[in-house]
């Protein structure tokens, strides 16, 4: 690790040799959650090596996004560093509304970062925004109920029946367990990143290769009545308003037996200061059921350019440092492996300080290099993405649908009325948009 | 003659006023509740929050390190007063035109000033955006001052002329014949005479800045965001930070929270100004 730390130092002093005439003030507009809480406390190093200053931003993520969005479309140049998800990535980089950054030179080792990681953040054979933490999906469980209930923990992929028969044995309500908790809040980052995953497992998807939606197609119907009837038996109640929040919370707080849901969580559900069930937790793959294909989702947090920005060097020389092998090896150093950014780079998973510290390290790892965004689908489709569609008009048509299936897992109108429903609205979206007539 | 009232009626009367105040109030309490607990136990049902038992500081203290929290107040500062004292400086001669020297068409104008503020803001945010980055004002006060200013001048045109309107015309006839310039019958006549109703003007307009938003999200990045931004850097769908999203709005209410109880007299007789004559 003085190595790690060596070769940091060394970086960034060759970073200030080069840039202390031209020191730049950067803005870096970035989302509030734990990850980058810590890039902004440790940011401090960058600064006093490169002589560069910065200037934090941040934003709920949606606010974020409307915000970023406003000021990149109309070449505002307020921010030089944005931070992005996996769906804006392609999309915002395919309209070259980002600097491409495939020229952060031999030491940022762009084969050590995972491939589906950089496929997902790329578009046109081009990188447009570097990784700065990755996640798939997996089912955390309890141990300790499972072996009261004389169950087995899965070592292989289980399908979504043989999960509900799990939930069935371990629902004890009358001791304040739920069987399963899962997101049922309305939104496509919400409810629809379950729903999504389980509507490949079902053998669904969002079009067909003509982009004909098919939301009314019996896989969805299977996987939406599925859902709903999981939730009804074994959920507790007003799932319809618990987000990855409230379920991390419940979980935590150990009311839930089993919940599939991000492997990023993994940290806090492991850390003892803020879980009640660090040491009784486990994990395995998210189910499947007629097919293994996109049951688990990916996402990544990255880091990007504006191409308004009027300091893409300086800002270049941020995103070399802050997502580079250096930066995950001084986060460990100081805040402690299990904090380390996950599933971006090779070099993390075999690093035995990372292993050791974090368990669910190999689980991780398989479930986002399994995940893989361009054959999510048992039957062909015209896009890529596992839980959402890399096309703008998904956002709305995300959100819809997600409405419609809260407004059904609350009981307010039945699997069929919610899936007529968006249909409907997926067909008016897409013939507007003139996918088709 | 005062009609009688007995002692129930009463007693129901405060009851249900009292009930009414906790209900409006409640939201803000809960927000001090929640802000007093960690992040653990502020997201728990309802009744375990009350009676769960820790009580700290700490995410007081954490807002405190990661946050600038005096940089985003003396925005909010800035912007709230700045806005609201560049709107009186038009809308004081404005609405004694309208008040006093009626023309024909003075009502339209009146509800066509209205009218803009029927038109959601985000119609404009492109136009106004492009605007502001070609005059070089994106994330700057004045900015800011500017089109806060803007969206509040009809409720100030409105306000004021409300409140000049029960003025009689005869005293300022009066200082007219007496040989007061314009200049010197707005500032010695009028203005004494409508202190209270500009006095609530003033401060309603502080409070709509300093809760305002939309523009200043919007149109601030670093340099100029107020303490809207403050709170929305706390907004998280994944993590916990209900306690510290707490903590940020009582320290962002406090201070306009201090103002209105110490104000509250002024704003009630400005704003019921003119209900009985």
């Amino acid at each position: 690790m003085k190595l790690a730390r060596a070769m940091f130092g060394a970086t960034a002093l060759a970073a200030a040799a080069t840039t202390a005439a031209t020191a730049a003030e950067l803005t870096i507009a970035t989302v509030n959650n734990s990850d980058m809480i810590i890039m902004q406390e440790l940011s401090s190093q960058f600064e006093e090596a490169s002589g560069h200053t910065l200037n934090w931003v941040v934003l709920e993520e949606n606010v974020l996004r409307q915000r970023v969005t406003t000021d990149i479309a109309t070449g505002g140049g307020s921010f030089d560093v944005i931070t992005i998800g996996a769906y804006e990535a392609p999309i915002w980089g395919a309209q070259d509304w980002l600097a491409q950054l495939d020229d952060l030179g031999d030491a940022y080792d762009y084969d050590d970062i995972f491939e589906p990681v950089r496929n997902g953040l790329s578009a046109n054979g081009s990188l447009y925004a570097v990784p700065f933490y990755a996640e798939s999906s997996f089912t955390f469980y309890r141990t300790d109920l499972f072996e009261m209930a004389g169950i087995e923990a899965p070592d292989e992929q289980i399908t979504y029946d043989e999960f509900a028969e799990i939930v069935a044995k371990v629902h004890d309500p009358d001791n304040g367990v739920f069987g399963t908790c899962q997101r049922g809040k309305a939104g496509w980052g919400e409810n629809m990143a379950f729903v999504g995953p389980l509507v490949n497992a079902f053998g669904g998807r969002w079009f067909d290769m003509d982009w004909n939606p098919t939301i009314d197609s019996p896989e969805w119907k299977a996987a939406l009545t599925y859902y709903v009837d999981l939730m009804h038996s074994y959920g507790p109640p007003g799932a319809e308003s618990n987000g990855h929040n409230e379920n991390r919370a419940l979980f935590a707080d150990g009311k839930c037996a089993t919940w599939v849901d991000a492997t990023s969580a993994a940290g806090y559900i492991y850390n003892p200061a803020e879980s009640s069930v660090s040491d009784t937790t486990g994990f395995f793959q998210a189910p499947k059921q007629v097919t293994d294909k996109g049951t688990g989702w990916f996402w990544a947090w990255a880091l990007a350019i504006p191409a308004s920005s009027k300091q893409v060097d300086a800002a270049k020389e941020f995103l070399s440092w802050s997502t580079s092998k250096e930066y995950v090896a001084l986060v460990g150093e100081t805040k402690g492996w299990v904090a380390a950014p996950p599933g971006t780079r090779a070099s993390t998973y075999a690093n035995p300080a990372y292993t050791e510290a974090a368990p669910f390290a190999e689980t991780v790892l398989n479930s986002i290099l399994a995940a893989n965004p361009a054959d999510a689908t048992r039957d062909p489709v015209p896009y890529t993405g596992v839980q959402f569609v890399a096309i703008p008009e998904f956002q709305g048509i995300g959100n819809y649908v997600g409405q419609q299936v809260a407004a059904a897992l609350a009981g307010q109108q039945s699997v069929d009325e919610a899936l007529a429903n968006s249909q409907q609205f997926a067909v008016r979206e897409m013939t507007k948009a003139g996918y088709i007539e | 003659m005062a009609r009688s009232v007995t002692t129930s009626r009463k007693t129901m009367t405060t009851l249900f006023a009292g009930t009414l105040g906790l209900l409006i109030f409640f939201p803000v309490l809960w927000i001090v509740i929640l802000s007093f607990k960690s992040e653990g136990d502020a997201i728990k049902a309802p009744l375990e929050v009350l009676f769960s038992t820790g009580w700290t500081a700490e995410s007081y203290s954490a807002v405190q390190a990661r946050s600038d929290y005096p940089k985003h107040f003396l925005n909010s500062v800035v912007i709230a007063f700045g806005s609201t004292l560049l709107g009186l400086l038009i809308a004081i001669p404005a609405a004694w035109a309208m008040a006093f020297v009626p023309a024909k068409r003075t009502k339209h104008v009146l509800m066509w000033m209205l009218s803009t503020k029927m038109l959601p803001p985000v119609g404009v945010l492109i136009p106004i955006y492009l605007i502001y980055r070609d005059l070089g004002i994106l994330d700057s006060r004045i900015g800011l001052v500017f089109v806060l200013m803007m969206i509040n001048l009809p409720i100030i045109i409105w306000m004021l002329f409300t409140y000049f309107r029960e003025i009689p015309g005869e005293v300022l006839e009066a200082a007219r014949m007496d040989g007061a310039s314009l200049r010197e019958e707005i500032i010695h006549v009028l203005a004494p005479m409508a202190i209270p109703g500009m006095a609530s003007t003033a401060l309603l307009n502080i409070i709509l800045a300093w809760n305002e938003a939309f523009w200043t999200l919007n149109l601030t990045s670093a340099k100029a965001a107020p303490l809207t931004a403050f709170i929305a850097s706390y907004s998280s769908p994944e993590g916990l930070f209900y306690a510290k999203l707490s903590a940020a709005s009582v320290m962002a209410i406090a201070p306009i929270l201090v103002l209105g109880w110490f104000s509250q007299k002024q704003l009630v007789r400005g704003l019921t100004f003119g209900a009985v004559k």
